[in-house]
């Protein structure tokens, strides 16, 4: 079906067909409405979900945990300072090694108090063990959250997936959305370790270091796997359903002589200020990361990199730069924009490349 | 790319009418988005929408510096705000309003009184009349989409046909 939907529908559209068992939130801000309309599907019948509102975050991941440890498919919903609030919980699901599928919708933590996007509440999260996905269209969304149930459900993952879409200028605008039955894109979620009347046991048992660092080890080798059932998925995805997607989405790379690498919708609109740069003679390409952990190889060759980072680690610098600067030892212009929805638009996107200092950091429309 | 700023006040359906717009495009096989701006403003105060048409993918999420078309659902903003900035030389701008607002004088002016046709249909929720609806049928005759599209679009999103009605009604109205 085509129509036209929201960020926060096309995630809660993608939920109802992936159909989980059980879906836990708290429902007061700084929730969204990915839940809302989750509460609709359930009141009028359309998704045969056990709903189960919570008093806070923390409880909604707990809630989760509970349920998926049984070998159910989960989902919950949350932003900013609700994803800070689960965030002892967060680590649970992974350290259980649960897939419990989470839309995180990316907004600035506070304080001051601004409720528009930045990506710093997700990436407070990055070494967790859940894999971290950020996608930049509605359909995107869409896709991404249907995909993620397949990824964290299969055997060689068994991690959560969290995926990200950037606070109101993806979460509320209103794009074109293909939906899709799923089909049997979803297997039927077998979880080897789930708690069954007939297979009684206990999790989060006092754990002696030998077997806790084996078990560490453990969600460093699934993590290492996923990159191979992520590529999987989407090439099945693909042959599905048509629509391709990979650890990055690339725009005018293959000639290319200066990259913008960006996450979520700055990378979009950064395709806008690759075709104006280009317009002007200036060989530009854009590399929207998606996948953030795992993290990907990055193809990067000689060229020269203006990295964008709506996020920023204070004393270090911006994540996505530094991550690739660790990953790949090259330098970057790196430019610190759109923090809590700071506007950023495609002209200025172009700036940052016509006036980049490799080698530099950059705080847009601050350091001047 | 066609952009349109809509300004209206929180409550009385910007939202809702910017997301109509976008529907109404798409139905005519266009690309469309829909961003509404969320401010600090609550129910009452000035807040403005984006929208974009296009025949290729949009992928700009930025708002909107220099519309081709300004959407005014009411006038009283006129006072508060300059509805008229960064609006192209050879922008349109749509007013809901029976006469063309004095400080409209000089821009390509088009108006309707959607309010009127709203309380004409008793097209009215929670004491407010609904504007999201008439004005896309203003809409629709200044050409941003088919007639058919827009009553396509409404028909979705709306079951009670005094929406329709009212879309139709301001279609035949502008001047």
């Amino acid at each position: 079906m085509l129509t036209i939907s929201t960020g926060n529908n096309a995630v809660a559209a993608a939920v109802k067909q992936a159909s989980p068992a059980v879906v836990a939130a708290y429902p007061i801000t700084p929730q969204t409405e990915i839940v809302e309309q989750i509460a609709n599907f359930v009141t009028n019948g359309s998704l045969k979900a056990k709903y189960i509102p919570v008093e806070s975050e923390h409880s909604a991941m707990a809630a989760c945990i509970g349920a998926s440890i049984t070998g159910v498919r989960t989902f919950t919903a949350t932003s900013s300072h609700g994803l800070l609030y689960m965030h002892e919980m967060v680590n649970w699901a992974a350290g259980a090694r649960l897939p419990v599928v989470m839309a995180n919708v990316n907004r600035a933590v506070g304080p001051g108090w601004n409720v528009w996007a930045e990506h710093t509440d997700a990436l407070q999260t990055r070494d967790t063990g859940w894999l971290q996905v950020y996608v930049a269209t509605v359909q995107e969304a869409y896709d991404a959250t249907l995909m993620a149930f397949r990824i964290a459900e299969d055997r060689r993952v068994y991690l959560p997936v969290m995926v990200n879409l950037d606070g109101f200028s993806l979460s509320h605008i209103s794009q074109q959305l293909e939906e899709n039955p799923a089909g049997d894109f979803i297997p039927p979620l077998v979880l080897d370790h789930a708690i069954t009347p007939e297979k009684p046991a206990g999790y989060g048992c006092m754990t002696s270091s030998t077997d806790y660092f084996r078990i560490r080890y453990d969600i460093e080798r699934s993590m290492r796997d996923s990159v191979a059932v992520i590529r999987e998925t989407e090439e099945v995805f693909a042959s599905k359903f048509g629509r391709r997607y990979s650890w990055t989405d690339d725009y005018r790379c293959e000639d290319a002589e200066i990259l913008i690498i960006a996450m979520g919708t700055l990378g979009k609109e950064a395709e806008v200020a690759v075709d104006i740069l280009r317009s002007e003679g200036i060989k530009a390409g854009s590399m929207r990361v998606r996948w953030i952990r795992p993290f990907p190889d990055l193809d990067l060759g000689d060229r020269e990199l203006v990295v964008i980072d709506r996020n920023y680690s204070f004393g270090f610098g911006g994540i996505l730069a530094s991550s690739i600067k660790a990953k790949t030892g090259r330098e970057c212009f790196n430019v610190i924009a759109g923090l809590g929805g700071q506007e950023v638009t495609y002209h200025d996107i172009a700036g940052f490349v016509r006036n980049r200092r490799v080698g530099q950091e950059s705080w847009f429309g601050v350091d001047a | 790319m066609y952009e349109i700023r809509l300004h209206s006040r929180g409550g009385q359906g910007g939202v809702t009418a910017a997301k109509l717009m976008a529907l109404a495009a798409f139905r005519d096989g266009k690309f469309a988005t829909a961003a509404p701006f969320y401010g600090a403003e609550r129910r009452g105060a000035p807040i403005v929408s984006f929208i974009r048409i296009d025949e290729k993918p949009i992928k700009i999420y930025s708002q909107i510096h220099n519309p081709d078309l300004i959407v005014v659902l009411d006038p009283s903003i006129i006072d508060l705000v300059n509805v008229f900035e960064g609006l192209k030389p050879d922008g349109d701008v749509l007013i809901n309003a029976p006469d063309i607002p004095e400080k409209a004088a000089g821009y390509r002016v088009r108006h309707v009184d959607l309010t009127g046709i709203a309380l004409k249909l008793n097209l009215i929720v929670a004491g407010n009349p609904i504007l999201n609806t008439p004005v896309i049928g203003a809409l629709a005759k200044m050409g941003l989409f088919s007639r058919e599209s827009a009553s396509a679009a409404i028909k979705e999103m709306f079951s009670d046909e005094r929406n329709l009605n009212a879309a139709l009604m301001a279609y035949e109205e502008l001047i």
